[in-house]
Order: structure tokens, then sequence, then C-alpha cells
């Protein structure tokens, strides 16, 4: 199911803004990509290129090409809706829906998009609650609200939401950044069972981290405030982090600046 | 800060107890809610007030059938949609809506239904009268219930590959419910004791009607204004009786609304 995203040669826009420039790279199936970079170089922009979700804000846009394989995501005649049930998404805040109960929430991909059934949905509730290592903690209560569960577990909740829907490619957007170093411990176990399914790209600021869950690593940087945010360096975590061929990287990972 | 509240509290208080104690008696004889004014004039006691809560309860309620759709979907295209010149032009419109004085909009009904299509004075038009009323407070409290919701929200339902209406539909008004509710309530509540448009379109009688589209309505504000200037007992016992009946109606109708808002509000 995990398919492999192509990125060549991607602008992408807000209104006359250009906020990220000339961004060409590879994700390779059934493993885990980390973006890092300083604050404002566009890698969470860039994350949002890749299911279309940048174009939910005013005036967003891009140039250039994004495959899924051999589908072009921004060819005329494609949804981004349907881009968006194959590309699931976490984000650095867990946003469990307030008025559903867990049950709920994991099922509503499911629902929203017509699906019905209470034995097809108990399944996959149970199997995604299962993917997110989340359903021994919360199997006798799938009737709370989501809302209840802690942060952590609110963040397993929308990652169990996310692969109800059994998208293709995973994207996460700082998921670790609201969490405590435990929750976050069981947040990058997850990633690293899930990868055995899916692609999975991941956006941190948190070096020890893209280092830990991570088989390929891209560092971001810009050149100025204001200045489009670049793709400088992607190759493999460990020479990005032992052996970086950019003197930017190394400066950023030693902890030079940023 | 102790005493900004009590002076707050005084006239609430000294309203509550003025009516209280010189309608409140009438309220407690069972006729009061059963029977109508027919046939009994200023000097004798008895009767009641149905025909008038029945009037103000169904142009209530016609009332707010017609402006909930209207005002919660121009909030939602207020806030989800509206971009560039139109939302402006229409949040522009809502603004002037808002500050139109209620005789205004009970004297442009009355040009509209009576002088130009040359209909009898019914309570329906009351009820649209009304509707110019209630319209902007639904939208304006409506859209700030929606802005309140966190594009987080919005943007899990996206990331989901649910369609912008579906998350507005199953997401977004669920989350702002319990606030769109108290804000119809509000909305209502000043239409209820709204009396300037009835003066001009729906005149008080003093018998049962309940056909919006025949015949004179009569309602507990134009109750209240029709005894106002008697000077015989009876009659200033009655709207002391009426003026508390409002009070309790409107009251009992928030209370309602926050029994419907708790029940279906974000759990917690």
């Amino acid at each position: 199911m995990a398919k492999r995203i192509d990125v060549s040669d991607l602008n992408v826009y807000y209104g006359a803004f250009k906020a990220v420039e000339g961004v060409t790279m590879t994700v390779e199936p059934r493993s885990v990509t980390a973006f890092i970079g300083p604050s404002g170089c566009g890698k969470s922009t860039f994350l949002r290129t890749l299911n279309r979700m940048h174009e939910v804000i005013p005036g967003g846009r891009v140039e250039g090409k994004v495959m899924l394989d051999d589908q072009d995501l921004y060819a005329s005649d494609v949804d981004p809706v349907a881009v968006r049930r194959t590309v699931g998404m976490v984000f650095q805040r867990p946003n469990p829906f307030p008025t559903m109960s867990i049950y709920d929430n994991v099922a509503a991909g499911l629902r929203l998009n017509g699906v019905k059934g209470k034995k097809k949905l108990d399944e996959v509730v149970e199997k995604s609650l299962n993917g997110a290592n989340l359903w021994n903690e919360v199997k006798d209560r799938l009737a709370k609200p989501g809302a209840g569960l802690s942060g952590g577990q609110q963040q397993r909740l929308c990652i169990a939401r996310a692969i109800a829907v059994e998208p293709q490619v995973l994207l996460m957007d700082e998921p670790c950044s609201a969490l405590d170093p435990i929750s976050t411990l069981a947040i990058e176990d997850l990633i690293s069972e899930l990868k055995s399914q899916y692609t999975i790209v991941i956006v941190t600021h948190n070096m020890q981290q893209a280092a830990r869950v991570s088989d390929q690593t891209a560092f971001f940087n810009l050149a100025a405030t204001g200045k489009p945010g670049k793709l400088v360096e992607v190759a493999d975590t460990q020479k990005i982090f032992n052996n970086p061929g950019v003197k930017a990287t190394e400066d950023y990972i030693s902890g030079r600046f940023g | 800060m102790w005493g900004a509240f009590l002076l707050a509290l005084v006239p609430l208080l000294w309203i509550l107890w003025t009516v209280v104690s010189k309608g409140g008696h009438l309220l407690l004889d069972s006729q009061w809610w059963t029977n109508s004014q027919k046939g009994i004039t200023a000097r004798r006691e008895g009767g009641g007030a149905i025909h008038a809560i029945q009037g103000t309860l169904i142009q209530g309620l016609t009332t707010a059938v017609i402006s909930v759709p209207i005002g919660v979907m121009t909030a939602i295209y207020l806030v989800e949609y509206g971009r560039g010149r139109l939302a402006k032009a229409v949040s522009f419109m809502v603004d002037i809506l808002t500050g139109v004085p209620s005789i205004v909009a009970g004297l442009f009904i009355y040009a509209l239904w009576v002088t130009t299509f040359g209909f009898q004075r019914v309570g329906f038009a009351v009820c649209l009268a009304l509707v110019l009323l209630m319209v902007p407070v639904v939208v304006r409290s409506t859209e700030e219930m929606l802005k309140l919701v966190p594009n987080e929200l919005r943007e899990a339902a996206y990331a989901l590959g649910v369609p912008k209406w579906k998350t507005i539909v199953k997401v977004v008004l669920p989350t702002a419910f319990s606030g769109i509710i108290t804000g119809v309530l509000l909305g209502l509540a000043r239409v209820m004791g709204e009396t300037a448009p009835l003066l001009i379109l729906g005149p008080y009688s003093k018998s049962i009607a309940t056909d919006l589209f025949s015949g004179l309505m009569p309602t507990l504000p134009t109750m209240i204004n029709q005894d106002r200037t008697e000077s015989l007992q009876p009659a200033v016992d009655r709207v002391w009786a009426a003026a508390l009946t409002l009070i309790l109606l409107i009251l009992l109708l928030n209370l309602a609304g926050r029994v419907i808002a708790r029940l279906g509000s974000v759990k917690k």
C-alpha cells in the first residue's frame, strides 16, 4: 500500500510571497523521512503540499510536480479531497473532534466519507487503535469523549483516526512538540512500527528525534527572513548526522545556529 | 466589585419585585392560563391571558423558524466561504439591519404588506417584521461562535479527505452548537418582547386566534399596552400579570435552551 513520492522543482507561494523554492527529492515507500531546519524555513509548508493542505490557506499555490507513484497530485483532473484520503496527516497539536467519543473520532474519516455498517466500523476502529498502540488503554471506554484523554493519548488517537482511512502516506507535522518525553517515546515507537506499512514523512524540531526515527533526513534553510526556504541537503540520516555534505547542515546539526 | 454587582442587581430585583407583587396573584389562578379576555371589560375581574400567550408563542416560533436558517446560513457563508467584495457587502448589510429601529421594520412591512400588496394586517405580517429584527442577531452571534471553532478541527477533517461542506455540517456546526442555540434564544427573547411592529401590524384583540393568516392575533406586549392607561383596578392588575407572564415565558425559553445546549455540547 505504501507509495513513493517524487517531488521535482517545487515552488510554493502564498499569494505573491514565495515560501519555498526549488525542492527536488524522493521519498521511498515504507521509510521514514525527517524534515529538519530552523523555524520559518518552509518545511511545514512543503509538507502540506504533499497532500494539498496548503490550498486550505487563501492564496496557497504551487509550481512544479509532485508524483505519488505514477499519479500527478497536481494534474488538473485530480480532486484535492481525494488526495487527502490517500495522503493522511497528523498535526502539531492533538486535535480530536471535541463533540465525538473515542470510537466516533476513529470512525469519523470513514463515516464522513459515507461508510456505514457497525461491524465494518467496529473492525476498523479496533484495528486502527491497535495500530496506534492505544487499544489496550481505551478499549473499556470507547464511548467516552476523545478530549478526555491525556495529550499523548490524544495524539495517538489522532494517528489512529488518520490510519483508519487507510492512507498510502502519513504526514506528521511536529507530532511530538506538544507532548512530554514519555508520550514522545510512545509516538516514536509507533512511527517505527507504522513504517512497515506506510510511507512516513515527519517534520521535527528535535534533531535527536530525527536521528532516532528516520531513514532519510532533509535539511531546509532560508537565506534571510522574507526570502524563500530551500532544501539544502537530503541524504541518509546516518550521513546527514555523521558526515553532512554541506557546511550549513553541519553548523545546524552541531548547534552553531538555529 | 461587590458594590458594582449589587448596583446592577438593584434594578433587576426592583423590577421583579414590582411585577410579582402587583401581578403575581393573578397567575396563581388557573383561569389565567386557560381563559381569554373575551367578553371581559376593564371593570370586571377574571379572564385569562391564554390568547396572548398563544399569540406570542406562535409568532415567536414562526419568526424563529424563518430567521434561524437564514441567519445561520448567512453566518456560515461569512465565516467559511465569504471572500472579497460580496462578503464585505453582506457583512455591511447585516450591520445596517442590526441598526434598524423596530418601528421602522414594522412600518416597512406595513408599507409592503398592506399598502403595496393590499393584504390585511395578520399575524404573519408581524412575523415578517420580527424576522427583520431577529436575523441580524442570529447572524452576528452564530458568526462569533463559528469563529471560535479552532481551525485545527477543520484541518483535521480536511486531512481525512472530508469535503468542505461535510466538514462544516458534521464537525464545525456540532462544535458550535451550544453557542448557536444561546444566540438564537437571545434573538428570540428580543423579538418576543418587541412591541412597536406589533402595534402597527398586529393590534390587540380579546379572543383566541391561532391562524397566522387571517384575523388579528393578540400577544402579551399588545395586551400590556392595551390596558396600560386604564385606571380601573382589575385591568391594572391584568397589565402587571401579563408583564410577569412575558418575563416568565422568556425565562422558561432561556432555561430550555440551556438544557438543549448542555445535551448537545462539547463533551468533557
